[in-house]
């Protein structure tokens, strides 16, 4: 008797923590949870605002710069082919950093060290342009980020932070994206959360933006002191989000409500 | 969390973005206003309802890009063509949105674009035939706001 | 300098109606905005949008604040002969922006 209790408090066990992340099967991209007009203005090409930032990146991608005098395809070539892939894979561990870093920081990281220019600041528009021109390379290939003995710290940090309730509202993320996904706040419809298109053109902003303004805009909706940009947690965070839609196909740059 | 922020400062931010969800909208115009810009352009010819298609979603995600498509029949000839599409709303700031001006080259006098809405509310359409007549279209679209906003 | 987006189908037969797509970046600010310290944001848009084909103007856009950032517009002319296709955005604060495209008719 006692054994079978056991047993069954076991799988209850195993059960609740595999409901914890949403199953393979049901995993859907944000792009599904919006209305056919915004999924049209994605669509083409021709008709995605986001395409203007990839536009720009391209150009910057071949534009010698810095005291070192160096494009990004002096040493990288054809985006097409050396690019793709990459920002699937990231955030990637960096060994100079001891951590993961994000695409944004990678790029940053590339101008300082390699081209002797300033870094690019948060959110402008050239980081927007080269991170969508790069993340537009890894168009429609699966999210791949590696979690080994090296990144499973951050990961693990990054899930803490996603089941941690904050905020006036007390609201922690898992509850509303694993929890509550499929249904509505205030109106709009709650999205699972994977990070497959971005950076992407948010409509609310009118523009081009990163995960990490993303994030700070739900903190701020949880009335929670939002991280700055650049803060480890939120590439922690990322991490994890990517690690959550492993498998996913990427799809930036993504337009979004 | 690393960062430490003055309490004015978080409480700031709580009260824009509580102000942001409450309130969003600046002070918008009136359905007279639109009436009278639509008599701006129509003088006293009078605008009956019809021959203008205009195609808004129902239910918009968010009010800063609404896609439009508006269109009129005609056979676009030197002798029978769409002058020109005129939108309005009525809740916006202001009622004009945007005048499209077409010739016979045209082929179609059909456009479409993004607008913005501030509010749920109805747009119309005046369509301006080469023969002086004009015509007329609504339709109404209900204005939703993302969650989560940002703080400026 | 302003990105811009056109879409124009590189050949057409006489006769045919072809499709334009246009996009071009620019914020759009309407004038109703204030900044945090409550100073109003100055309007600063497009206003105007003129497509000459073969020298010739065969559509016109007059904007207001109320098209939204990042202008999309989408539009038809009949594919009459080869030649160029001009795209001119001009607006508030002496925006000015100029593209073209080529098209085949056979």
């Amino acid at each position: 008797m006692l054994r079978l209790a056991v047993a069954l408090g076991a799988l209850l066990l195993a059960v609740s923590a595999l409901a914890a992340e949403i199953p393979r099967a049901e995993r859907r991209s944000g792009y599904d949870f919006m209305s056919r007009e915004t999924r049209a203005m994605q669509d083409e090409d021709t008709a995605n605002p986001g395409m203007l930032w990839v536009l720009e990146g391209g150009a910057l991608w071949s534009r010698k710069t810095g005291a070192a005098g160096r494009a990004c395809a002096d040493c990288h070539g054809d985006a097409r082919v050396s690019m793709k892939g990459v920002a699937a894979r990231h955030p990637a561990f960096d060994a100079a950093r001891g951590r993961p870093v994000s695409l944004e920081q990678r790029i940053n990281a590339c101008r300082v060290e390699r081209q002797q220019a300033p870094a690019l600041a948060h959110e402008s528009r050239e980081l927007l342009a080269l991170t969508a021109f790069v993340a537009r390379q890894s168009r429609g290939l699966p999210i791949d980020v590696t979690i080994d003995a090296r990144t499973q710290p951050f990961l693990d940090a990054g899930r803490a932070l996603w089941e941690r309730r904050q905020g006036q509202l007390n609201l922690a993320c898992r509850q509303c994206h694993d929890d509550n996904w499929g249904r509505r706040l205030a109106g709009s419809m709650i999205p699972q959360a994977h990070p497959t298109g971005y950076p992407l053109y948010r409509l609310e902003w009118q523009g081009m933006g990163s995960l990490q303004r993303r994030f700070r805009n739900c903190l701020i909706g949880v009335r929670s002191e939002p991280y700055e940009y650049g803060d480890p947690a939120l590439v922690d965070l990322e991490l994890y989000l990517m690690w959550r839609a492993r498998g996913m196909l990427m799809d930036a740059p993504a337009v979004r409500p | 969390m690393t960062h430490r922020a003055s309490r004015r400062e978080f409480l700031y931010a709580a009260g824009v973005s509580l102000a942001a969800l409450v309130t969003v909208r600046p002070a918008g115009a009136t359905p007279d206003e639109m009436k009278n810009a639509i008599r701006a352009v129509v003088g006293a010819a009078p605008v009956t309802r019809g021959r203008v298609k205009l195609e808004l979603p129902p239910l918009s995600e968010n009010g800063n890009a609404v896609p439009l498509t508006v269109s009129v029949e005609s056979p676009m000839t030197a002798a029978e063509h769409v002058r020109a599409i005129h939108v309005f709303t009525e809740k916006n700031p202001q009622p004009d949105v945007v005048t499209f001006r077409f010739g016979p080259r045209a082929g179609l006098a059909r456009v479409s674009t993004r607008i913005r809405l501030a509010d749920t509310q109805t747009v119309t359409a005046i369509g301006e035939l080469s023969d002086g007549s004009f015509w007329s279209a609504e339709a109404a679209v209900v204005v939703t706001l993302a969650a989560c906003l940002e703080e400026t | 300098m302003a990105e811009t987006l056109i879409s124009v189908p590189p050949r057409a037969r006489r006769g045919e109606i072809v499709e334009i797509k246009t996009l071009i970046s620019h914020p759009m600010e309407t004038g109703y905005r204030r900044s945090q310290l409550g100073a109003r944001i100055p309007r600063d848009i497009i206003r105007l949008f003129v497509c000459t084909y073969g020298g010739a103007e065969v559509f016109r856009a007059e904007l207001h604040p109320a098209i939204a950032a990042n202008p999309f517009i989408t539009f038809s002319t009949v594919a009459t002969e080869s030649g160029t296709l001009t795209f001119h955005w001009t607006g508030d604060n002496g925006f000015s922006v100029k593209e073209t495209a080529e098209i085949r008719v056979e």
